[in-house]
Order: structure tokens, then C-alpha cells, then sequence
């Protein structure tokens, strides 16, 4: 106030969450999924590291992306991690993808009052195949969709994927045919665009890019092997495959 | 024409109200800041200032390439930060004062001239013109180098930095600046210390501007170094005919045709 | 609508809102939100507090460099004070925020390490446990709403790989080649990230002091809670080093030609 007095009292109290920026994106397709996140930390307007994972491989068949607070999803990647392996001694096999994103949900609403402020989105192949992607609010509502962009450029990005891949507000020009579902090029295009364009355009992306492929059992590489950098994560040939590709982004 | 008085300068008829919407959770638009690294750095024969080109709405890059080195006059520019509205009004203002006064007393304007009007104008708003300035120039008293805060404070330094990568670049002033630097010398360590701001500062990004005052010349370099060029997208994004639904054609003829018809020819005029 | 029971019924307080600008059920800080909220006092602030800590990654491993103040808010309250901490055989961390917490973390770490020694199995924590370590207590304890202040930089090397990662009180954690903590973030981190990115391989043990001195003395200059005495902390295959305090070399000349901060010219 102008009279130098506060117009509220001033109360300093312990603030436990930080916001680190940075944004995550997952699309599937008919037979694959690709779940991508860029590589900055910051916490306000400062960079604190160039290169912070936000995508991890759980098992074979599913990729976890996670943004918001980094110590929250730091510890939540951990303990689902540490719940799949649980799952692994007591089943002699990997968790299914849907039984993963039921048990994240439980974990997130196990936390309903003092939540991790964490942004979800787990992609991979179902048991039937298909690619699929759940995405998750920080205390564990939960949702299958065929693409999600979460976190700073979420705005940005997810009307971009709308219109892209559910072809929003693009009418079918006559004659004209549309894919019910898209190639892992044309997917793996989209998301690297997608990234490029929300380096532009906000301050808290940046720096490095991270794409996790997911490929279903059986399929060919569709065409990942002409990918520039492509690398193999997986650790059983015989099941679905994992492939990370990493690309650098603008550091301004 | 308004038929109530109003004063002159600004209007704050609207400021209990707004701080009444602000508490009950209606907070004010954001306005454009130029989030920023601003820089100036006395050299051998006058001033280097250099600036950052991006503006920022929140964490949204507004414009990518905006310039932050305003004119002020032949020999005397300004770079800001701050609030884009008021940096730009405020240098826009002063600039066009410091011209009256030049035609007025027939002298090439000095920079204490214009330093002193823009701290007096800004002290008198108490810090709500949010302008944070760099001004620098070369008059009859040679080189002068100046900040200004929005309060209204000034500094007269041989090197100075503003905005909020304003740390970034002193650092790289501190360990690198030198008495009696060279033309040369002074503009790599400008350019160095906007970089600094631009890859350490997420307020500050894209290109780094740069201006030589001397004594016999201005050089505005604009886009003097571009490290942050776009790349090339991964696919096309043109839709193809026909791609956008509507509801109506309607065609319009935009040429207007008019017929003339002269009903009588006149008489002409009585001239003699 | 103000859903604290305890503050239901009561007047309205005439003393910021006289004219009655807030409706009734809104109004802004009912006297008592909750009876009980006085009962626990955790949540404190740093009181003796250490500034920046910077690190950076070089050939043979890492150095650490803090200075040895320990201020109490804007005193210089304690001026030989040591900030970097070798914890086991191959590790050292840097500390910034309230001394006291650290003190704590310090005989924590000292526990830590007396157990793992009591296994008798030869084995030894590493960097990146000490690291996990920190980190989960950090977290631990803001999550208890009861944090402890700092934020700490954690470097080792062990069995050839080179270690450097941060924590702070939220539990915030990082790894880069480069990190400074307090306002080395702001006014050293920049200086480091040009002279040692892309160069980790390459830089030699003299260049790397050399660097981490340059970046102290910038820090003397402007961070008003530093002080030109400092310590280096080395991690290489030899173990961990923590040099003497050493003074910062300081240049003043400039100042000469300074005169007034406006119009005035002598």
C-alpha cells in the first residue's frame, strides 16, 4: 500500500513443490507407440541442467513419461519401478501396460492430500497389440487416448496434435483418403516438429530431446532403422521392443 | 471529446477496483515484458551497448526477434527492460523532449540531459513505469554510460548490465572487462555477455544486438550475432484444398461500376 | 466461503476493512484459520547461512570450491568456517543454506559411514550412494513439511567414473558437468558453462583451478554475502583433497575513474 503498510499480513511458510518446466508427449499408433520429453531442468528462470531424463523405459512393453515437480516424479518413477519388480519375482513376467496404469493410478490417489505434483503419461503395447496411451492427473484420474502432449508447452503442443493426429477441424478434401492410423515416420515427424516448435515459442523447453519408441511383438522396424541414431533398449528379443532416439534442441 | 475533466498524464480511476478484482481472484492481463539481458561498456573511443532480442509474455515467447535499442538521439541510444510498453513510451518520449531541446538551444543533446529527464519522469511515477534502462551516448563530454531504475535511481559506471540475465552478463564484464579496450575488444565482450544471457537466462534468447557510439559516428548492428536460427521442420504442414469446412459461399464482385448520365448540358459560365 | 469452523460467527474485523469492501462470507484472514496450527512450529528459516558452492567436472575428476563465511543474515558472523566435507574415501560435498542443518547432515553422513564400515565386507558407499542417500533424507524431510535448509553438491569418483550431482531442500536433484548453487546459479554458472562445456575430457588439473578461481573472485565482487577467502576441494583416483583457505586476488583500479552516479563530474 502506498502508505508503506502490507495489505494482507505477510505470512512466510514452507512452499514443498517447485514447478521445473519442460514438457512430455506420447501418440500410438495401430501397432507401436511413441512417448517422447525434452532433456531441460530449470526452476525459474534459470537452466539447472541441460540433461534431465523425464522419459523412462519400465519394462519392455511400457515407457513412463513424467513432468511437473522433478524430486516428485523422480520418486514416483522409483517406486512404480520398484512395485514392477515386486510384480516380476511374484509372477515371472512384466506387468501388463493396463495394469500398470491402473496401479499408478492407485499410487497417485494414495497421495490425495498431499499429492505429487506430477504430470503422467504412460505409453506402450497392450496385450493384444496395440499401441496405447494413458495419461494421468496428479492425483490419479486416468484416461486411454491415442495422443497427449503434458506439462509448460501442453497449451502449446496438444492443439497441434489434435489437429494432426485426430485431423480436427480438417475436412476430408473430395476424393481424397485418410489413414485410420498413422506410420512411425510420419508419428516420429510430428513429434520431433511438435518439440521444435515449442522450443520456439516457450522459454522452460529446450536443450535435448528424448523419443521412446515402443514397437508390438513381431512387427517389422518400420523404417526405424533409417532413423539417424536409433538405439535398442530391449533386453528379451523375443517380446515388444523398445527404441530411444535422441535429437538436440535450441539452448536459448 | 471526453465531457468529464481528466487530468493530465495517467488515469488511476481504475485502480481500487482492479486491486478489488485482483483479491477476489481476477488478476490483471499480463503485460509484454522484455524479460531480457540489456548490457553497455565504456571502450576506448566512446560505448558498445548491446541487448538480447526476445520478449516474453509469462513463460511464452512473444516476439523472437523485438529490438531493445531505442533511439534517443544521433548520438545517444537506450536499450530496455522491463515492461515493453513503458521502456518503449518512455525512450519514445525522452527522445522526442531531447529533440525540442536540441532545436531549442541549438546543441548537440548531452546524455546527462536525456539521463536526467528519464530519472525525473520516472521518479515522479514512483516505480510504476516499469522501465529499467541502459543509456549511453557520446557528447562535448565525451563517452557517458548510465543505468536507470524504475524508481528512478541512476548509476554511472564504466560497465553496466540490466534485466533479468543482468547477472549472467556482469560476470562476464567482471572477468573480462579492461580500461582503454579497443573498437574490437569491447564488441566481443558485449557479444559475449548478452550470450551469456541469452544460454543462461531463460528470459533472454534468440540474437544479440550491438551499438558503437563514437564520437563521429553511430552503428546500430542489429542482429549482430545469430546463434539461435529455426530448423527446418521434419515435414510440411500445408493443407491441401479444400481442407477447411464452410457453411455459406457467398461471392462478391469487389469492382464497382457507376453509369453517368448528364441530364443537360449547362451553359457556360459568364467569364467576360 | 470460508470453510474453517473456528472462524464462523465472528465480527468481521473492522481493522483493514472499514468500509466493508470484502462481502461477509469472503473475508480476507479470519484472526484464526485453525486452533491447532500454533501447536507444531517446524517450518523454520536458515539462520547461519553459507553461499554459493560451485563444481565442475575436469580430466582427472572433480573440484568443489566454496568460500569460508558463514553469515548471519547480513553479518559476517563467522569468517573461517569449513564448507566442503569428505565423506568416506571417495567423496567430498559442498554445502550452501544453514550451517546448522548441514552440521546435522554431517554426523548423519558419519553414521552412514561408520555402519557401512562395521559390514567388515570391504565394501565402500560411492558418490552416487552418498548422493541417493542425501537425496532421500532431503526429500524425507520436506515432505515431513520439516525441511532441512540447503542445497548441497555432491562430488566422487569412483572405479574410473566421475560423479557430480546437486540436492536442495525439496529434494531436487540434478546431474551436469557444471552446477553452482545460491547466486554462483545466477553469477558463476555462466562463466563455467563456457570454459568447461564440451572440455570435461580435456581440461588439466591448473586449468580447472584456474577457472573455479576466476568464477570465486566474480562471485567476492558481487555477491554481498561472500568473502575473498576460499577452500578447493579435488576428488581424483589419488582420493580426496581439501586445500588451506586461500584469498581471492582483487583489482580495484577501476574505481578511480568513477565520479558520482549522474551529472556530476568531479
Amino acid at each position: 500500500m502506498p502508505d508503506g503498510s502490507y495489505a494482507h499480513p505477510q505470512q512466510r511458510q514452507f512452499n514443498p513443490y517447485t514447478e521445473n518446466g519442460g514438457t512430455i508427449l506420447a501418440i500410438a499408433g495401430a501397432d507401436f507407440t511413441v512417448i517422447a520429453g525434452d532433456t531441460r531442468q530449470s526452476e525459474g528462470y534459470s537452466i539447472q541442467t541441460r540433461y534431465a531424463p523425464k522419459v523412462f523405459r519400465l519394462t519392455d512393453r511400457a515407457v513412463l513419461a513424467v513432468n511437473g515437480f522433478a524430486a516428485d516424479g523422480n520418486m514416483f518413477v522409483k517406486k512404480v519401478k520398484q512395485r514392477l519388480e515386486w510384480y516380476r519375482h511374484a509372477h515371472a513376467k512384466d506387468m501388463p501396460l493396463r495394469a500398470i496404469a491402473r496401479l499408478i493410478q492407485t499410487m497417485l490417489y494414495a497421495q490425495r492430500f498431499f499429492p505429487y505434483y506430477v504430470y503422467n503419461i504412460l505409453g506402450g503395447i497392450e496385450e493384444d497389440g496395440s499401441g496405447a496411451v494413458y495419461s494421468f492427473d496428479p492425483v490419479g484420474s486416468y484416461e486411454r487416448e491415442a495422443c497427449r502432449a503434458a506439462g509448460a508447452a501442453q497449451s502449446l503442443v496438444q492443439p497441434f496434435l489434435d489437429n494432426q493426429i485426430y485431423f480436427k477441424n480438417q475436412q476430408l478434401p473430395p476424393g481424397q483418403t485418410r489413414p485410420l492410423h498413422l506410420s512411425l515416420s510420419d508419428v516420429l515427424s510430428i513429434v520431433i516438429d511438435s518439440f521444435t516448435s515449442a522450443t520456439e515459442r516457450h522459454i522452460e523447453v529446450g536443450d535435448g530431446l528424448e523419443i521412446y519408441v515402443v514397437l508390438a511383438k513381431g512387427r517389422g522396424p518400420q523404417g526405424l532403422e533409417a532413423v539417424r541414431g536409433a538405439q535398442e533398449l530391449t533386453t528379451n528379443a523375443e517380446g515388444d521392443r523398445v527404441f530411444i532416439v535422441r535429437r538436440e534442441l535450441k539452448k536459448d | 471529446m471526453n465531457s468529464v475533466y481528466s487530468g493530465p498524464g495517467f488515469d488511476f480511476a481504475n485502480t481500487a477496483r482492479n486491486s478489488f478484482l485482483e483479491s477476489r481472484g481476477l488478476p490483471l492481463p499480463k503485460a509484454t515484458s522484455t524479460g531480457t539481458t540489456i548490457v553497455g561498456c565504456l571502450f576506448k573511443d566512446g560505448i558498445v551497448l548491446g541487448a538480447d532480442t526476445r520478449a516474453t509474455t509469462g513463460p511464452i515467447v512473444a516476439d523472437k526477434n523485438c529490438e531493445k535499442i531505442h533511439f534517443i538521439a544521433d548520438n545517444i541510444r537506450c536499450c530496455g527492460a522491463g515492461t515493453a510498453a513503458d521502456t518503449e513510451f518512455s525512450t519514445a518520449l525522452i527522445a522526442s523532449n531531447i529533440e525540442m531541446h536540441a532545436l531549442s538551444t541549438g546543441r548537440k543533446p548531452r546524455v546527462v540531459t536525456a539521463m536526467t529527464m528519464l530519472k525525473q519522469m520516472l521518479f515522479r511515477y514512483q516505480g510504476n513505469i516499469g522501465a529499467a534502462l541502459v543509456l549511453g551516448g557520446v557528447d562535448a563530454d565525451g563517452p557517458h554510460l548510465f543505468t536507470i531504475h524504475p524508481h528512478g535511481s541512476t548509476d554511472k559506471l564504466p560497465y553496466v548490465t540490466m534485466g533479468s540475465g543482468s547477472l549472467a552478463a556482469m560476470a562476464v564484464f567482471e572477468s573480462g572487462w579492461k580500461q582503454n579496450m579497443t573498437r574490437e575488444e569491447a564488441l566481443d565482450l558485449v557479444t559475449a555477455a548478452v550470450s551469456a544471457g541469452i544460454f543462461n537466462d531463460l528470459g533472454s534468447g534468440s540474437n544479440v544486438d550491438a551499438c558503437v557510439i563514437t564520437a563521429s559516428h553511430t552503428e546500430m548492428l542489429r542482429n549482430f550475432v545469430k546463434p539461435n536460427e529455426r530448423v527446418q521442420k521434419e515435414r510440411s504442414y500445408k493443407f491441401a484444398r479444400g481442407t477447411t469446412a464452410w457453411k455459406k459461399e457467398d461471392i462478391r464482385d469487389l469492382i464497382i461500376t457507376e453509369d453517368i448520365t448528364v441530364i443537360r448540358e449547362g451553359e457556360a459560365m459568364d467569364i467576360s | 466461503m470460508d470453510h474453517f469452523p473456528t472462524s464462523w460467527g465472528r465480527p468481521r474485523t473492522e481493522a483493514y476493512d472499514a468500509y466493508n469492501t470484502f462481502p461477509l462470507h469472503q473475508r480476507p484472514n479470519p484472526g484464526h484459520k485453525d486452533a491447532f496450527a500454533e501447536g507444531v512450529q517446524r517450518t523454520q528459516q536458515p539462520i547461519v547461512t553459507g553461499t554459493s558452492v560451485l563444481g565442475i567436472l575436469y580430466k582427472d575428476g572433480i573440484m568443489l570450491v566454496a568460500d569460508t563465511l558463514a553469515s548471519y543474515g547480513s553479518l559476517a558472523r563467522f569468517k573461517s568456517i569449513q564448507r566442503l566435507h569428505p565423506v568416506g574415501s571417495s567423496t567430498v560435498i559442498g554445502a550452501s543454506g544453514d550451517m546448522s542443518d548441514f552440521q546435522y547432515l554431517q554426523t548423519l553422513l558419519e553414521e552412514l559411514i561408520i555402519e557401512e564400515f562395521a559390514e567388515a565386507d570391504k565394501h565402500e558407499l560411492g558418490p552416487a550412494e552418498i548422493h541417493e542417500y542425501l537425496s532421500r533424507i532431503m526429500y524425507g524431510r520436506r515432505s515431513k513439511m520439516n525441511p532441512l535448509w540447503n542445497s548441497l553438491l555432491v562430488a566422487g569418483k569412483k572405479d574410473g567414473k566421475r560423479f557430480l550431482a546437486y540436492v536442495d531442500l525439496l529434494g531436487t536433484t540434478y546431474s551436469a558437468s557444471t552446477i553452482a548453487t545460491g547466486y554462483g546459479a545466477y553469477i558463476a554458472l555462466p562463466l563455467l558453462r563456457t570454459a568447461v562445456e564440451g572440455k570435461e575430457d580435456t581440461l588439466t588439473e591448473e586449468e580447472a583451478r584456474k577457472i573455479l578461481e576466476d568464477a570465486m573472485r566474480v562471485l567476492f565482487y558481487r555477491d554481498a554475502r561472500s568473502l575473498d577467502k576460499y577452500q578447493i576441494a579435488i576428488v581424483n583416483d589419488e582420493g580426496v583433497t581439501i586445500s588451506e583457505p586461500k584469498k581471492i586476488e582483487t583489482e580495484w583500479g577501476f574505481a578511480e575513474g568513477i565520479r558520482g552516479y549522474g551529472a556530476q563530474i568531479q
